[in-house]
């Protein structure tokens, strides 16, 4: 962050290699974002693997984080899917401990948001829609297809109704990686343009600006507040979208 | 409506093809101008597509990695451990039921126990009454019948004193009939005939 008045709040997303990788012309460099990605796997194998290396039937602090995490999932994707739906279970979960571990960790002091890249949103997202395509097509061939057909529509209409459904389908993954995208991106820029104010107010000598600098500080932890519900709801809104597309996929009938 | 909807699910089939290509055309290009813009000037970083490629490399391996450890590792452990602790409950709700029935039983059985004994006792109680009425009745009926030959062996007493007496009388009488004929007539009789009418008179009364 530049130093007086000139606070960049779009610094934080900046992308710095670590380690400089470029074969065949490719950038492939270890950045901070790549940084990131592996910590958010770490943290997220050390509840999940660590937690639950003492199968314990009584569970202590750790594993009971695991297996309340396990039992939110499994019953958001039950609730959507049935119990068929366990197949992608893990699929599921993984995406949900991924977002959610970014959004959460990124809200911490210097670290980096890799959910605020659109491109990792983006990747994401089209992966989800992938495994719906593939999935579908895989199970019921041409019948997936039926997905842009719903039943009971006037013979003249449907044309305009399948056009309507594929536009609808094209743009889920948009959608989907743009709501992550967007909301991690808008509140990091939000705490970072009232945590700035703070700043500018104290560095500008000012004795009245002391006075009202406590205002957008006290507007920050609040907004930091938010930030942290936004975080896990967008995690959960990631994988119920997730849960329902997938849903598409073992049952295209209308 | 199945007939129409497999109609037309032949024709979704270019349609939705085609909708994808002219959508990948379209991002490809869209990517490429965006590259060729990247160079001038600081673009938003996240918009910049100078790092999309590491991004994704990095994303590719990471998730994936996460994706292993989940599915390989985490995920069935946890499934096994929470269907080891329903099993664990439903086993000891088992069991404690189980122990439950089993103290009822024993409960019944103690109470079957306490009521035989109770007809036991109360058998035993009579037994005993029976017994001590029967014995002291035996006991009743012997002083009894000592006590009735004791007064027959007095009655008999009484009647031989009495015959005695009464052989006495009979003697004294003659005797003094003797000595009172003598007397009156100077003439002794003989002892017959005062034996005789000292007979006679008792006969009479």
């Amino acid at each position: 962050m530049a130093a007086g008045g000139g606070i960049d709040p779009i610094h934080q997303f900046h992308i710095n290699p670590i380690v400089e990788l470029k074969p065949f012309g490719l950038n492939l460099s270890f950045t901070n974002t790549s940084l990131w990605m592996v910590i958010v796997v770490a943290v997220v194998s050390a509840i999940m693997v660590y937690g639950s290396s003492q199968r314990a039937v009584v569970p202590g602090r750790l594993q009971s984080l695991a297996e309340m995490v396990y039992e939110f999932v499994a019953s958001t994707l039950t609730g959507v899917m049935n119990k068929e739906g366990m197949k992608f279970f893990p699929f599921v979960f993984s995406l949900f401990m991924f977002v959610l571990a970014s959004n959460l960790l990124g809200l911490l002091p210097g670290s980096f948001t890799v959910t605020s890249q659109i491109i990792v949103t983006a990747a994401l997202a089209v992966l989800v829609m992938s495994v719906v395509l593939i999935y579908g097509i895989a199970k019921h061939g041409s019948h997936f297809f039926g997905l842009f057909v719903p039943s009971g529509v006037p013979g003249w209409l449907l044309p305009f109704v399948v056009l309507i459904e594929i536009v609808s389908f094209v743009s889920r993954p948009v959608s989907l990686s743009l709501r992550l995208f967007g909301n991690m991106l808008a509140g990091h820029i939000a705490l970072k343009v009232f945590g700035g104010f703070v700043v500018v107010l104290l560095g500008s000598g000012a004795v009245l600006n002391y006075a009202i600098a406590p205002l957008p500080l006290l507007l920050a932890v609040a907004l930091t507040a938010l930030e942290v519900l936004v975080a896990v709801l967008q995690a959960y809104v990631f994988a119920i979208l997730t849960c329902v597309y997938l849903n598409d996929a073992l049952h295209p009938g209308h | 409506m199945p007939v129409r909807s497999s109609g037309f699910v032949r024709q979704g089939w270019p349609l939705a093809v085609a909708s994808f290509a002219t959508l990948a055309a379209g991002a490809a290009r869209a990517a490429e101008q965006t590259h060729g813009e990247s160079g001038e000037g600081a673009s938003f970083p996240p918009f910049d597509p100078s790092h999309f490629a590491s991004n994704l490399f990095w994303l590719a391996i990471t998730f994936a990695v996460l994706y292993w450890l989940m599915s390989r590792i985490a995920l069935p452990r946890i499934g096994e451990i929470l269907e080891e602790r329903a099993g664990t409950i439903g086993r000891d709700l088992d069991q404690a039921a189980e122990m439950q029935a089993k103290a009822e039983e024993m409960a019944q059985a103690y109470e079957k126990a306490l009521a035989e004994a109770r007809k036991n006792a109360q058998g035993i109680a009579q037994t005993a009454r029976e017994t001590g009425a029967k014995a002291s009745d035996a006991q009743r009926h012997a002083t009894e019948a000592e006590l009735a030959a004791k007064l027959a062996q007095a009655e008999a007493t009484i009647a031989k004193t009495k015959t005695e007496a009464m052989s006495n009388v009979r003697g004294l009488g003659s005797d003094i009939a003797v000595a009172i004929v003598t007397k009156l007539t100077g003439q002794a009789p003989s002892a017959a005939e005062a034996t005789e009418a000292v007979d006679q008179a008792l006969a009479r009364g």
